[in-house]
């Protein structure tokens, strides 16, 4: 019974990052903008705020730094794609290419470094209960703030008139502008945002999940986010659903070798990646289902005027 | 003594580049008035509204309000003013609710819970009937003007602006709409309807400016003109009128048995055993608002989802042509067999705007071989430019640089050049200026009178009553009997176009015999 | 202020400018960058543009490095042409690596001798087949299930990776090899001629450049490059001219898919000589850069892949003399991408200066 609460705990904590990313990639995907650059994101906070957290010792100036870096070079793709009308799916690629290299390349001399700040925390009496303690409430304060932001964007989108406006943009901003809303920039904070929320999943790997920085570390979980926000259908609840899901995933690699089956560690590692092929596949298989709950300007550049 | 005016316009322009669209225009609104903007596609009366509404910003001339000169420099400042604008593509968000999308076009002020109250109070003053919580995206088109006029009035407003409002709608609801705009405007409010339905106007409004190539060629008062009158200030002299040869039919060459393409949720097109026959030799009209069906209709018989994809689970009934079963058929098969499309969407499908014309005539010749024979397409190009009178620079020229008309004469004469038997066009004059429009007109009669069968899809009823022999029309899926013109009236068809047609009429084709039989016996007499 | 205002035509200048400007742009920032980190930018600099041209051996190597690049680049661009976005060229490239790596251990294994070429090509073959193979799974996953190629190739070459490590850190690992993860060295007689003594270049460059020139070909001359144009540029005209979605989806990723295996199997019967971890350096995700900034040219893409191959042979020498590290090259080619996205934007945007409010006046409460 330990086990499948301490599976359930590695599970939630291995799904956060998909989590933040994923909701900031909600953020974009609403409002219109297809963000392909979220790895590059999550790459350059992941080294940022593993720096800081390094030289300062500080776990929360290192997220919110990470954060902030991400949303810098997010602000960047926001202004060619929203403004320029560069391709959304070329800019995002080009972004996370770059992301790739400037981080390696910052991140250099941060390799093998060790960080000096606690990771998991135990909350006060619900930690103690039995079962979902350990399952639940063992974790880093930022997994609870996840959640949090769950709640929070939830509550923005579907109760807020800006949030409801977010919502009518992805779906046709050319009737938003024609009603006199700054559609380009709407779009450009929620761009801006939404890659401060990628910030904090890099961020969160590199200071408190693993803790160190290694080049290409955050291993294609900005890709498996974008494919969460598909299988979540654009809806808050299921992206944390199924980045729970996806974090369970991955952990289940090191509990199947320990209840003994033998597998390759490779193929192990797999998983993640092909599950994410499979979950796409399966809901994608209905068109229509996905075009009737797609924000219907996903990915098309827009004119004003 | 001349009242003072709402809204005047005095020397406005506003150009795109090298394009005017609007050229020193002076416009004057009285207070109560219902003022007609009246103009073909392209004579700048979108420009001028935006310019009104506060979207643009003019490059020269003044505007005044109740007086006072304005310069808004965003619809919410024009807003605020007291401008209220229809569109007549509407900026409706599916995803929302009614209530939400009005909360969204109203100033800041309004809460929620007070847009569905004033809502529920607006249907009971105009006649205006929207449910607050209905998701858009579930509402007819109708429903949905409905509920962007509600927008408009809750804002109180001193002008309301109508931009070509009756083009989704049946007969029946335009003079429901009239009527809501006759109580509006003799409350004070001012109203500009823009169109360019000369009967409409007429029967509407008191005063008409009426726009040429960006300038106002004159100012009447509707109710004293007649058609020639108003068409010749619109287009400055009248086309001539088509010509068309008696009525001669052979066989039955198309025909649709009990076709049902069910639906795929709530908002999606479907079918439900659709019947018609088509023969050669006639044109056979199919009338209805936009999104009843039609889309759909022209993508079954023209072979473009059958290639392919998935659409052709659960599709029921029969496609024949000449009694051969053709709904496997793919496009080119269709092709091969004398069957063309001329959609009714000019760029993106009928052609590639960024090729050329002789490119674009690859779409429907590749050729025999594996290699692209270039001159040839560039010849074909070339002579249907000629037979046309397709001014463009040369076959050379990229589709995105002709006009709307002479892109659809290009696109109608390179179907026709295939000498087709079987030729489906859909909204064939849509968005082309009134001269390639009579013209593309004529050449259908002309290919009806040389024995090819014809069908039109055509939101404009005025176009079905000028060419089709006989009409259905297409609502909510389902498709009428055919009723040959003769016999066929607005109002009839009006009521057709809202689902109200009686399955019990006689086979149309015994009736278009006999009107044929009627037609040829009084040219012999005459 | 200053808009943006979209032009009438595409300016013609800037279409063939905006290459050479984002380059230039490319290496004033990478200037800056160097000079912050403390090191000479000057020659930085021309450890990446002069020091790779100098000399018979230094071009050899940029002949080399560019035979994976224009390779790859060409399906790619034959993909994106038709708005087919095969991200996954760098799993495919793996996937032809461990096909004819595989192949050329067993041969070697097996002792076989004599006709070295016939080995060789057929190796070769298999190469492509099976980067063709890994991209059918995108195919196939695309035509069936409609799921997003980009998402889908993109994980496929995370799975790539992780079976290249797998068999060279497992089944294919050399007992001889000290434990290293790699395989046995191939048979010298299995590996592709060299064009020149002195220099590591090989017959595949050649291959390379005819395969840009048939791709131009297939491109613009042929009914099939022109079905595949269309349904990139206008895919509902596509389906009105009846063209089939599916056969140029399957096409084009087959293509690219060979092509890019083919690459691998080069890179592995080539200058490597055996399969390691580190068989690729990026090339399939270079390409990328190479198939845009070559503006989906085939011709182009060589020059292109010259380019690039430049840059990264710049990269290492800036590694192994400066001391930077290696990523200064995929930063910058990450920055040289971006750059082409921004200067591209002005093809069709033009910036303007437009007075403010009109004539002064003011607007009524």
């Amino acid at each position: 019974m330990h086990e499948l609460a301490l599976l359930i705990a590695a599970g939630i904590a291995s799904g956060t990052p998909l989590l933040l990313a994923g909701l900031g990639l909600l953020l974009n995907e609403r409002a219109g903008v297809v963000n392909l650059g979220a790895e590059g994101l999550m790459l350059i906070a992941a080294v940022a705020g593993f720096g800081i957290a390094f030289y300062t010792g500080q776990t929360w100036l290192a997220l919110l730094g990470g954060a902030l870096a991400a949303a810098v070079f997010s602000a960047l793709l926001a202004w060619m794609v929203v403004y320029l009308n560069t391709n959304q799916y070329a800019s995002g690629l080009a972004l996370s290419l770059f992301g790739a290299g400037i981080s390696a390349f910052v991140g250099a001399a941060l390799v093998g470094k060790k960080l000096e700040i606690e990771t998991s925390e135990k909350l006060p009496f619900l930690g103690d209960v039995p079962f979902f303690g350990p399952a639940l409430f063992q974790q880093h304060t930022m997994v609870y703030i996840a959640v949090a932001l769950c709640f929070g964007i939830v509550f923005f989108l579907y109760h807020t008139k800006t949030g409801r406006l977010l919502r009518g943009i992805g779906e046709s901003p050319a009737s938003a502008h024609a009603l006199g809303y700054p559609v380009q920039r709407i779009r450009w904070l929620s761009l801006v945002i939404g890659g401060a929320f990628c910030g904090l999943a890099g961020a969160y790997l590199s200071v408190i999940y693993a803790p160190l920085w290694v080049e290409g570390m955050v291993a294609g979980r900005g890709w498996i986010a974008l494919a969460l926000t598909v299988f979540a259908t654009w809806r808050p609840w299921r992206v944390l659903m199924g980045a729970y899901l996806f974090g369970s995933v991955t952990m289940l690699q090191l509990h199947l070798q320990a209840i003994g089956i033998e597998i390759p560690t490779q193929f192990m590692s797999m998983l993640p990646y092909v599950a994410t092929i499979i979950v796409l596949a399966l809901i994608s298989r209905n068109p229509h289902w996905i075009r009737a709950n797609m924000p219907a300007s996903l990915g098309k550049p827009f004119h004003p005027g | 003594m001349t009242e003072a005016s709402r809204l005047r316009l005095q020397g406005i322009s506003k150009s795109y580049g090298s394009l005017r669209a609007n050229d020193k225009i002076d416009f004057d609104l009285k207070p109560g008035s219902i003022h007609a903007v009246l103009g073909e596609n392209g004579a700048g009366k979108s420009t001028l509204m935006k310019l009104i509404f506060g979207l643009l910003q003019a490059d020269e001339g003044d505007m005044f309000f109740d007086g006072r000169r304005v310069s808004w420099q965003s619809p919410e400042q024009a807003r605020a003013a007291g401008i209220a604008m229809v569109f007549q593509h509407f900026a409706l968000f599916e995803s929302l609710s009614v209530a939400e999308n009005v909360w969204l076009g109203l100033a800041k002020t309004w809460t929620l819970p007070a847009v569905s109250e004033a809502l529920r109070e607006l249907g009971q003053h105009y006649g205006l009937v929207v449910d607050p919580n209905a998701m858009v995206h579930r509402l007819s088109v109708g429903e949905r003007q409905r509920v962007e006029i509600a927008r408009g009035l809750l804002a109180k407003p001193r002008v309301m602006i109508l931009d070509e409002p009756t083009s989704v709608l049946a007969p029946q609801a335009a003079r429901a709409l009239f009527t809501m705009l006759r109580t509006l405007a003799s409350e004070g409010c001012s109203i500009i309807y823009i169109s360019h339905k000369l009967h409409e106007i007429r029967e509407l409004c008191d005063e008409c400016t009426v726009l040429r190539h960006g300038k106002v060629t004159g100012r009447v008062d509707p109710r004293q003109c007649n058609d020639e009158q108003l068409s010749a200030l619109m287009i400055g002299n009248a086309p001539p009128p088509l010509v068309r040869a008696s009525l001669s039919l052979s066989e039955v060459i198309l025909k649709v048995e009990n076709f049902t393409v069910p639906a795929l949720d709530d908002s999606s097109e479907h079918l439900n055993d659709v019947n018609l026959s088509l023969m050669s030799g006639e044109i056979l009209g199919i009338a209805g608002v936009s999104g009843n069906g039609q889309g759909l209709l022209l993508d079954a018989l023209s072979g473009e989802w059958c290639d392919g994809t998935r659409r052709e689970r659960q599709v029921k009934g029969a496609i024949r042509f000449q009694g051969q079963a053709i709904e496997a058929f793919g496009v080119k098969q269709r092709r091969r067999l004398g069957i063309m499309a001329v959609p009714a969407e000019r760029l993106g499908r009928a052609s590639v705007p960024e090729l050329s014309l002789a490119d674009n005539m690859f779409l429907l010749d590749q050729g025999n071989d594996w290699r692209i024979d270039r001159p040839r397409l560039r010849r074909a190009a070339a002579s249907v430019i000629e037979a046309q009178s397709v001014k463009a620079l040369g076959p050379q020229a990229l589709a995105s640089d002709l006009s709307g008309g002479n892109l659809q004469k290009f696109i109608m004469g390179r179907a026709l050049q295939a000498e087709p038997q079987v030729l489906l066009v859909s909204q064939p004059t849509w968005g082309v200026d009134v001269g390639a429009s009579a013209q593309i007109r004529q050449q259908l009669l002309a290919h009806r009178d040389a024995g090819s069968a014809i069908l039109v899809i055509s939101e404009e009823l005025d176009e079905l009553f000028q060419i089709a022999d006989r009409i259905q029309v297409m609502y909510a899926g389902k498709l009428s009997p055919a009723i040959a013109r003769q016999d066929a009236s607005v109002e009839l068809i009006g009521q057709w176009m809202g689902g109200a047609w009686s399955a019990d009429s006689q086979s149309s084709e015994n009736v278009l015999m006999g009107a044929a039989a009627l037609e040829s016996q009084s040219s012999l007499g005459a | 202020m200053i808009v943006l205002e979209k032009r009438q035509h595409p300016s013609f200048w800037m279409t063939y400018l905006s290459p050479v400007i984002s380059i230039v742009l490319t290496f004033l920032i990478a200037y800056f960058v160097v000079s912050a980190m403390g090191k000479d930018p000057i020659k930085v600099l021309s450890l990446f543009t002069l020091e790779p041209l100098s000399g018979k051996r230094a071009i050899g190597e940029v002949m080399l490095k560019a035979t994976p690049l224009i390779l790859c680049s060409l399906g790619l661009a034959f993909c994106f042409r038709s708005n087919v976005w095969n991200i996954g060229a760098e799993g495919q490239f793996l996937l032809g690596a461990i096909g004819a790596g595989g192949m050329a251990m067993w041969l070697t294994e097996a002792g076989v001798a004599g006709a070295g070429w016939l080995w060789v090509s057929l190796a070769l073959l298999l190469g492509a087949f099976a980067g063709a193979c890994w991209a059918a799974v995108t195919a196939w996953l695309r035509d069936r299930a409609n799921a997003n190629e980009i998402l889908v190739s993109l994980m496929l070459v995370y799975v790539a990776n992780l079976l290249l490590s797998y068999l060279v850190f497992g089944p294919w690992k050399d007992p001889k090899g000290w434990n290293f993860p790699q395989t046995l060295r191939f048979a010298d007689s299995l590996s592709i001629g060299r064009l020149g003594t002195g220099m590591r270049v090989h017959w595949g460059f050649v291959v390379a450049l005819i395969s840009a020139a048939a791709m131009l070909w297939l491109m613009f001359f042929t009914s099939l490059g022109a079905r595949l144009r269309v349904g990139g540029l206008a895919p509902g005209a596509a389906r009105f001219a009846g063209f089939s979605s599916r056969e140029s989806l399957w096409t084009v990723l087959l293509c690219s898919g060979a092509f890019a295996g083919l690459a691998g199997a080069m890179e592995v019967l080539g200058p490597m000589g055996q399969l390691t971890p580190h068989v690729s350096t990026g090339y399939g995700f270079t390409a990328i850069i190479v198939a845009f900034i070559a503006r989906l040219n085939p011709l182009a893409c060589v020059l292109a892949s010259f380019l690039l191959s430049i840059l990264m042979i710049g990269g290492e020498l800036a590694q192994s003399r400066v001391g930077l590290p290696a990523s200064v090259s995929s930063m910058f080619q990450g920055v040289l991408l971006m750059m082409l996205l921004m200067v591209d934007s002005f093809i069709n945007y033009r910036l303007c200066w437009r007075p403010g409010a009109a004539k002064g006046l003011k607007p009524n409460a």
